[in-house]
């Protein structure tokens, strides 16, 4: 187990350290020069000059590496280019209402997908199954930029019940959590149902109904668990999608987090900005691939023993 | 056939026509009538005018055409590469293989289309830079599938004996590998075709993907998004063509890979 645990968090930090180097490159993938394109047409030469200098671009690229690594270690993410900002600072302000979002749209998604699934593997091959696989392949289908937009049209405009957009009060939260809850709720029911029904055909649970169990006994005691694993995954790798998909949920709903910052600056050109903000996107979501991973054992004793 | 294979089948026919004929009918997609601002469908006008009095229809199916081309030209790029790639690490293994995994590990660390955003961002908006960027991050789907596969096979009986025939590496691969592993690379081409539309979307819905006047359904979701409270319609048109495409794609794929069975296959959201 413990060999495991220094191989796995060893990969993790190799991962990491490239995902910052992919990050640091990104500003050189920028057709011509960044600067210029930062500036515009009309730049004066003196002025990107000094943009270059104060964003160490002069330097030659290794050397500039290492300043970017040097940098990541302290925490310090360079100077906004538009508010002259210390990067971290405007990253502090915005990962409440992210990690707010992220964690209601995670609550939604399981409240949905968790009955669903059971729903569809308990009544495997009825209409309660259909439908509910109905709702799972339609929620992969529809995208949530326009998932946002109907809710709004249906429950701010049409229905007068939520605001349509804003941070003010727990009630313009429901619409976006909702929008991002839906999509991963979507995979995750399909994903708690295959689970189960693998579970359900095992011995163990045949014995459990031959001794008189009531199946809610049963599921809660000896499927869910053994379905867990499976679940857990699935949950690790789709909260990426959760916190790509917050970029373009955060813009429709105008949620003042991390996706609205990284395409306010994509539009500002304020390329500091936007590498801070793909940095911590992808680090958080490798750090909770990372601790999923570890759940592993403690969910699953016999991953342990193989281990 | 059931109605879960003619229904998808049915919708990417159409999808694919309408792309191809887009050229050659009397579409109107840019003219701009006044008269018709915001008028929600009729009879004349199926699915109304947008903010400029461009007929939404038209727009559709210009949008069809951006979809399917960006499709196209991301898939087959990704898939050509990610599969080159994917054997050639597979059949070398060792150092070489390691450190490829690690490379493609770090791809995966990016989540979802955040890379391709990102790129999309820095290259500048534009159609080719969106399908630059969608390629960048899609290669990496096929890599992984046509390692593992090759993985799996390599150790097969005609393998050794084509290498102790001293039948040199590329034909190997060529040969004897890709004929066998072709079955899971087209179910995932399959659900790359229909997260590449839903990507297409996103980014043009960002305003990074296809530039105004040209059409996308993505850009027009958000052109619509602005006039919801007057013209909803421009709004669903768009997000409707959207979702029946990406369920027809889904479900042909879930059909594909029912038939071939392969279990370790992820499907891709």
């Amino acid at each position: 187990m413990l060999n495991y645990l220094v191989k796995r968090i060893f990969t993790a930090v190799i991962v990491i350290l490239g995902v910052s180097t992919a990050v640091f490159l990104l500003i050189h993938v920028v057709p011509g020069d960044p600067i210029q394109a930062m500036l515009g047409e009309t730049a004066l030469p003196g002025n990107i000059e000094a943009i270059r200098i104060a964003l160490g671009l002069d330097l030659p690229i290794h050397q500039q590496w290492l300043e970017f690594m040097r940098g990541l270690l302290r925490f310090d993410l360079g100077e906004s280019l538009y508010s002259r900002r210390a990067v971290a600072e405007i990253i502090y302000e915005r990962l409440g209402p992210t990690a707010v979002l992220a964690f209601a749209s995670l609550v939604i998604a399981m409240l949905i997908a968790f009955p669903l699934g059971i729903l569809a593997a308990i009544c495997k091959n009825t209409i309660w199954d259909s439908l509910a696989m109905s709702f799972s392949i339609l929620g992969v289908a529809i995208p949530n930029f326009w998932m946002g937009p109907v809710l709004i049209l249906v429950f701010s405009i049409g229905l007068g019940w939520l605001p349509v957009s804003g941070h003010e009060s727990i009630s313009s939260l429901v619409l976006p959590a909702l929008t991002l809850g839906t999509a991963l709720a979507a995979i995750l029911s399909r994903m708690i149902r295959s689970a189960l029904l693998e579970v359900l055909n095992e011995d163990y649970i045949i014995a459990a109904r031959a001794r008189g169990l009531s199946t809610l006994h049963i599921l809660l005691q000896h499927a869910l668990p053994n379905a867990a694993l499976p679940v857990i995954t699935v949950l690790g790798m789709q909260f990426g999608n959760l916190l790509a998909g917050a970029v373009i949920t955060e813009t429709i709903f105008s949620w003042p987090g991390i996706g609205q910052l990284t395409i306010e600056s994509i539009q500002r050109r304020d390329y500091p900005v936007v590498q801070a903000c793909v940095l911590l996107i992808s680090i958080t979501y490798v750090f909770i691939n990372l601790v999923t991973d570890l759940c592993y054992g403690m969910v699953d004793p016999r991953v342990r023993v193989e281990q | 056939m059931k109605f879960r294979m003619t229904f998808p089948l049915l919708t990417i026919l159409c999808w694919g026509l309408v792309a191809l004929l887009a050229g050659i009918l009397p579409l109107e997609p840019d003219r701009i009538n006044l008269e018709k601002v915001l008028v929600p469908p009729d009879w004349q006008s199926w699915l109304g005018y947008d903010d400029l009095g461009r007929a939404i229809v038209d727009r559709l199916v210009m949008g069809a055409r951006t979809s399917l081309l960006v499709a196209i030209c991301v898939v087959f790029i990704s898939a050509v590469f990610g599969t080159l790639l994917g054997i050639l690490a597979g059949s070398i293994g060792g150092r070489w293989d390691q450190c490829f995994v690690i490379i493609l590990d770090i791809f995966m660390a990016f989540p979802g289309i955040l890379l391709a955003i990102a790129l999309a961002g820095l290259l500048g908006p534009g159609i080719l830079n969106a399908v630059i960027a969608l390629s960048i991050v899609g290669w990496v789907g096929f890599a992984r599938l046509a390692r593992a596969q090759t993985l799996s096979i390599k150790h097969r009986e005609h393998i050794m004996a084509a290498h102790a025939l001293g039948m040199r590496g590329w034909r190997i691969g060529r040969q004897h590998i890709l004929p066998l592993i072709t079955a899971p690379l087209i179910v995932e081409a399959t659900f790359a075709v229909a997260a590449t539309v839903i990507a297409e979307a996103s980014l043009s819905f960002l305003g990074l993907g296809v530039q105004a006047p040209a059409a996308s359904w993505g850009s027009m979701i958000r052109e619509g998004t602005r006039y919801m409270l007057v013209a909803p319609h421009m709004v669903l048109a768009p997000g409707i063509a959207i979702c029946v495409v990406v369920l027809s794609i889904n479900l042909l794929g879930d059909q594909f890979r029912d038939r071939i069975d392969v279990r370790q296959l992820k499907p891709l959201s």
